[in-house]
């Protein structure tokens, strides 16, 4: 097991966000995380990239905690795409790159640039200011940001949200290309059924807090005698059952 | 430690000015008009004041000190609010870099920003009021050292604050450096204060500070147990404002603020 998340819970004040979670992540599978807003993705997320610390519960990388590894080591391993997070904004393309390229410890970095920069067709716009893209570009950019180090772990939040289909088309197709040529494990947060569909092996359902069924598309879809993931979403999203 | 990502960080500040002539301008704008402003004060007092006259350039000395310091102060944490506008905080905190690292970056980029708008101001300031920090010869690198890290210190505070609190700290900032200096005795000596403010002025290092600049220009003596004590406070306030500073890290991880700190 690539990665064991073990009775994750996570406390605010007096709200409980996550509650008693336990998943795993296999080695370079993708795995969608869904759940109506507020459910405890995003928190999730940050307790496995080290932003949020847990209340109780732990995450074990290769059957190793996370808090035994140093902060860079780990973090070296881990990248993460989200529209709602942005790249400075007065900084252009190429030097926003750059410096992340230098935070990573790229090595042959112009060439790592290039390359990621041609992929992710972001060449024509490299040395404008980043808060000047538009939605596609900028987001294009966030994934050329997240992949820069090659990651063995990719945490995406939405990375289509807000994009028109011809370029959220772009990216899920280049993030099928990418694993197909790279060793990597994706845990893909997102609110587009087509896209998880599309892109994941096996998919976590979470509600106010916990998770409520996991398990492959197809098997979620048979499970629960809907006819797509869509209608499977909103079946577990509107029940109060467990299942 | 590694130079490199420390670099980087600095690099992605220096990319940011250099992006910006109004940035640049900015930067220089405030020191210069406040030279001005000293000066004109400063020539008036050497002419009208028994206890600043033959002694020209005292009180603009200070305020270019001063204003060494309140830049060193600022660009901390302007470099830290830049982060938290540009909503690029999450990105900074899953770099594989150490929070000491970060530190680091961020005390070392702040001179940058400050030589920008200080020098000159500072090199205005010869021709027009025959004025040069430079007369106080070798001590004014410690005393400029003993501000730098003072400053750092008063930067590492406030964006204790910042992680603490997040962007609505923002005005605290602003506010830090006006907060204490009355205390500082920049421009008077600590014997104006209260007997009671007189014992919490002695616990900072800028009395000693100013103190020593006064008396060097003024008696033509250098003290420089003065100058150690000022710095020795100047580092054990340092000290005090990096463990605040990991402090507020760490309780901005429990409360979940790292991961959508924004405007």
């Amino acid at each position: 097991m690539f990665i064991e998340i073990k009775n994750l819970s996570k406390i605010y004040n007096k709200y409980l966000a996550v509650d008693k979670i336990n998943f795993h992540l296999e080695k370079d599978k993708t795995i969608g995380l869904l759940g109506p807003n507020g459910c405890g993705k995003t928190t999730t997320i940050g307790m496995m990239l080290g932003l949020v610390t847990p209340s109780s519960g732990e995450i074990l990388i290769e059957n190793k905690n996370l808090n035994s590894f140093g902060r860079d080591e780990i973090l070296k391993r881990f990248n993460f795409a989200s529209p709602y997070v942005e790249l400075p904004k007065k900084l252009t393309v190429r030097q926003n790159l750059e410096i992340y390229g230098r935070l990573y410890g790229i090595k042959d970095l112009k060439k790592r640039i290039h390359e990621i920069s041609n992929d992710l067709e972001i060449k024509e716009f490299f040395e404008r200011k980043t808060g000047e893209l538009s939605s596609g570009q900028k987001n294009r950019v966030s994934l050329a940001k997240s992949l820069i180090n090659k990651p063995e772990i990719l945490l995406l939040d939405e990375p289509t949200a807000s994009l028109d289909p011809d370029i959220g088309d772009f990216i899920r197709s280049y993030i099928q290309e990418y694993k197909s040529k790279n060793k990597v494990t994706v845990l893909l947060a997102s609110h587009n059924m087509s896209e998880v569909e599309r892109l994941c092996d096996s998919i976590i359902m979470m509600r106010k807090g916990k998770i409520i069924d996991q398990g492959t598309c197809v098997d979620l879809i048979k499970k629960h005698g809907r006819n797509n993931l869509e209608e499977t979403f909103l079946k577990l999203a509107r029940s109060q059952d467990e299942f | 430690m590694n130079f490199n990502k420390i670099y980087a960080l600095g690099l992605r500040h220096l990319y940011l000015i250099m992006n910006s002539f109004p940035r640049v301008l900015d930067l220089i704008y405030w020191p210069t008009v406040q030279i001005f402003l000293w000066g004109f004060i400063s020539k008036f007092f050497t002419l009208n004041s028994e206890y600043y006259n033959n002694t020209v350039g005292v009180i603009l000395t200070a305020a270019i000190l001063y204003d060494f310091l309140f830049r060193a102060s600022i660009s901390f944490n302007m470099m830290f609010l830049e982060e938290i506008w540009s909503r690029n905080f999450t990105n900074l905190f899953i770099a594989p870099i150490k929070i000491r690292e970060i530190i680091t970056a961020l005390t070392l980029t702040a001179i940058l920003r400050t030589l920008i708008g200080l020098v000159p101001a500072v090199l205005i300031a010869i021709p027009l009021f025959g004025v040069s920090v430079l007369n106080l010869g070798v001590p004014l690198i410690f005393l400029l050292l003993a501000l730098y890290l003072f400053g750092v210190t008063l930067g590492l505070l406030v964006t204790s604050g910042l992680l603490r609190y997040g962007p609505s700290f923002e005005n605290i900032a602003w506010a830090s450096l006006f907060f204490l200096a009355p205390l500082g005795c920049i421009y008077y000596p600590i014997e104006i204060l209260p007997t009671t403010l007189q014992i919490i002025a002695e616990a900072l290092p800028l009395v000693h500070i100013f103190e020593e600049m006064r008396s060097i220009l003024m008696n033509n003596t250098v003290n420089y147990l003065n100058i150690i004590k000022s710095i020795a406070i100047s580092v054990i306030y340092f000290v005090f404002g990096v463990i605040i500073f990991y402090f507020s890290y760490f309780g901005a991880k429990k409360r979940g603020t790292l991961m959508n700190m924004g405007e």
